[in-house]
């Protein structure tokens, strides 16, 4: 089991190799072998792709948290309020005892789960618009297009503030809150997108013999505009997770006592500012900085391997396991 | 350039009243019945029907819209639910107060950026140019609330160079005033100076690509001249776009870094009357928030055909 999710993993993350046909053990063993040195290769041709490990470590972090955290993250223990870094807890004690590296352990999941699940949702709804809009042209188009200028024109945090007050506190609200700012971004891009392909000449000969406009779109236009559409997510999976810091940090995001990186150092803050325990706020301030900092190293990696200047360097069926995935 | 002017100005008019329409939708978006969630379940029926007119939720949805549009387009907002004022006079008296944060930000970080981003590109591939190319991608990385405190712990609690918060009236003491200053500038500043600095970076060295470049250093001009006369104009295009999206982020980032420094204005307003339920005011800050956005982004596309004559405003390319 664990190995299976571990070369899922890999593939989500680093997998530029053709992925493996399931059921076809032997063959696959080979194609696993040749993923495995093409993603060795592409990692030393260009380091920032080993973030691509440190984030598979993070999700594999996020998912066997109960194995792998030294104490439960809620149990309070009067005996070890507020201790600094020690060998027994990595990250110090909060001010009910918890041990902070446990609870950076278990706040990956509530980061990574709203941060991807904000950018699937927007990404999601926002590209199906966006080639709506960019297939359809005419009124459609229009009508999709001031909408989403309009959510544009609000300053993304300030709406996603507004709206995650609205809906409550709350992280499934904050994953709506953070997906809806979202939107624009993926229309404007999938419409951008579509408008290029759909004028290439085997999209006109699609129509042309009368293919239905639902094939037309998922069998040419998607997976045309796929490999865009993914490194504008792997880049803004990280301003997700700032952003959803800052509404935890706020009081918005996961509610007490839940592990939550935001929250962790919303509840540090006074004993940093007090000057008595300030280290408090070391182990969620390392995890977001981490995150943040090795989701946007791999997506930069990433947009330069399949930026459409230099897709030239990696071959066409990389790019096509891409499209599939 | 008066043409382009009115002509943006008009293509303006359907989203802002998409702006405020989203806006106003926001109280909407409260689960359940706004009036009873904001009043708790201990309220009368008696009170709940009062704010029900109040807020004016007893009338169909789009009448509630227009009477809510027309009152906004006279400046009325409505009357806030916690400060017994009007949410236009909250929102204007704390507004100065904001904007001092802001463009001085801005401004700190335009100042820091060119010369960094310019410096990162003469220096490509040295030593130089890696140090600031790390610096700024840890910049990015660490969370805005996170470098505050950080400053706060180091600036203000251990060296007490500066006080950890409050502000203080220029006209009342000047240099206090700008001594509070310094922290939440800085903060604000460090994340704009990172992202503008990458970007000044890229357009550089796509411009000293350039074969009039290779030019003006074949006649001999000074490096300098050559960097931030020649090279810089033309570089500065893509940036000043980001400059109008950072606009946006320091709004944003307003909202953390003042409710960090216990700043008074528009930012802390928003995460008090957020966490009280005033969404009357949230409602107001966001609708202005979005209108001087859209705004400052026009100003943007008209400085376009200021810094670069190729672009004809008048022919509305």
């Amino acid at each position: 089991m664990a190995t299976q999710s571990d070369s899922q993993i890999q593939d989500q993350a680093g997998g530029l190799a053709p992925s493996a046909a399931p059921g076809k053990p032997v063959r696959g063993r080979g194609v696993a072998l040749r993923r495995l040195t093409g993603a060795l290769q592409a990692m030393r041709d260009d380091p920032r792709l080993i973030c691509g490990l440190v984030l598979v470590g993070l999700v594999l972090m996020a998912i066997f948290a109960p194995l792998i955290a030294p104490y439960p993250p809620l149990k309070y223990n009067p005996a070890a309020i507020a201790q600094p870094p020690s060998p027994e807890h990595w990250f110090g004690t909060d001010a009910l005892g918890r041990d902070q590296w446990s609870r950076v352990i278990y706040g990956a999941r509530i980061s990574l789960a709203v941060g991807v699940g904000a950018i699937l949702l927007g990404g999601l709804v926002g590209s199906a618009l966006g080639v709506i809009a960019g297939y359809a042209r005419g009124r459609v188009d229009q009508g999709i297009s001031i909408i989403s200028d309009a959510l544009l024109a609000f300053p993304s945090l300030i709406l996603a503030l507004a709206i995650a007050a609205a809906l409550g506190s709350g992280v499934v609200n904050v994953v709506i809150a953070l997906a809806i700012v979202r939107i624009p971004i993926y229309v404007r891009l999938a419409r951008g997108q579509t408008f290029q392909v759909r004028s290439l000449d085997y999209v006109t000969a699609s129509r042309g013999v009368g293919t239905p406009t639902w094939r037309i779109l998922a069998r040419h236009i998607f997976p045309n505009i796929f490999s865009a559409i993914l490194v504008q997510a792997t880049l803004s999976i990280s301003f997700a997770i700032l952003d959803e810091s800052v509404l935890s940090f706020l009081g918005l995001g996961a509610q007490p006592p839940t592990p939550e990186w935001g929250t962790m150092i919303s509840d540090a803050q006074p004993y940093l500012t007090g000057g008595t325990d300030p280290w408090m706020i070391l182990g969620p301030a390392l995890a977001i900085t981490v995150t943040v900092l090795a989701l946007n190293l791999f997506g930069d990696a990433l947009r330069d391997r399949l930026d459409p200047r230099t897709a030239g360097r990696i071959s066409s069926a990389s790019l096509s396991s891409l499209a599939q995935e | 350039m008066a043409t382009f002017m009115a002509r943006r100005l008009l293509t303006m008019i359907p989203v802002a009243l998409l702006v405020s329409f989203v806006t106003f939708m926001i109280i909407h978006l409260i689960p359940g019945d706004p009036a009873r969630v904001l009043l708790g379940e201990s309220a009368t029926p008696e009170t709940v029907a009062a704010l029900h007119h109040q807020l004016g939720l007893d009338k169909p949805l789009l009448v509630q819209y227009f009477l809510w549009l027309g009152d906004a387009l006279h400046g009325d907002l409505g009357q806030s639910l916690q400060l017994a004022q009007p949410v236009m006079q909250a929102i204007l008296q704390r507004l100065p107060i904001t904007l001092e944060l802001g463009v001085i930000s801005l401004i700190v970080s335009v100042a820091l950026a060119i010369p960094l981003g310019v410096l990162a590109a003469a220096r490509r591939t040295t030593a130089i140019d890696w140090w600031i190319n790390v610096t700024s991608l840890i910049g990015t990385a660490i969370p805005n609330f996170v470098l505050g405190l950080i400053l706060i712990l180091f600036l203000a609690v251990i060296i007490r160079a500066f006080p950890p918060g409050g502000y203080v009236p220029f006209t009342q003491d000047p240099i206090e005033n700008l001594h509070r200053l310094v922290l939440p500038v800085i903060t604000l500043a460090a994340g704009a100076v990172a992202g503008n600095m990458r970007q000044i970076r890229a357009s550089m060295i796509e411009v000293l690509n350039q074969d009039y470049i290779r030019t003006a250093r074949a006649k001999g001009l000074s490096r300098g001249r050559v960097y931030f006369v020649h090279a810089l104009r033309n570089a500065l295009l893509p940036f000043l776009t980001i400059v109008g999206l950072q606009a946006g982020a320091i709004l944003g980032g307003a909202v953390v870094i003042e409710t960090i420094f216990l700043w008074p204005g528009v930012g802390l307003l928003a995460v008090q009357s957020i966490l009280s339920k005033d969404y009357p005011v949230v409602q107001g800050i966001v609708l202005l928030s979005a209108l001087s956005y859209m705004l400052v982004n026009l100003l943007v596309d008209v400085s376009y055909g200021v810094l670069d004559p190729r672009i004809n405003l008048s022919s509305g390319s």
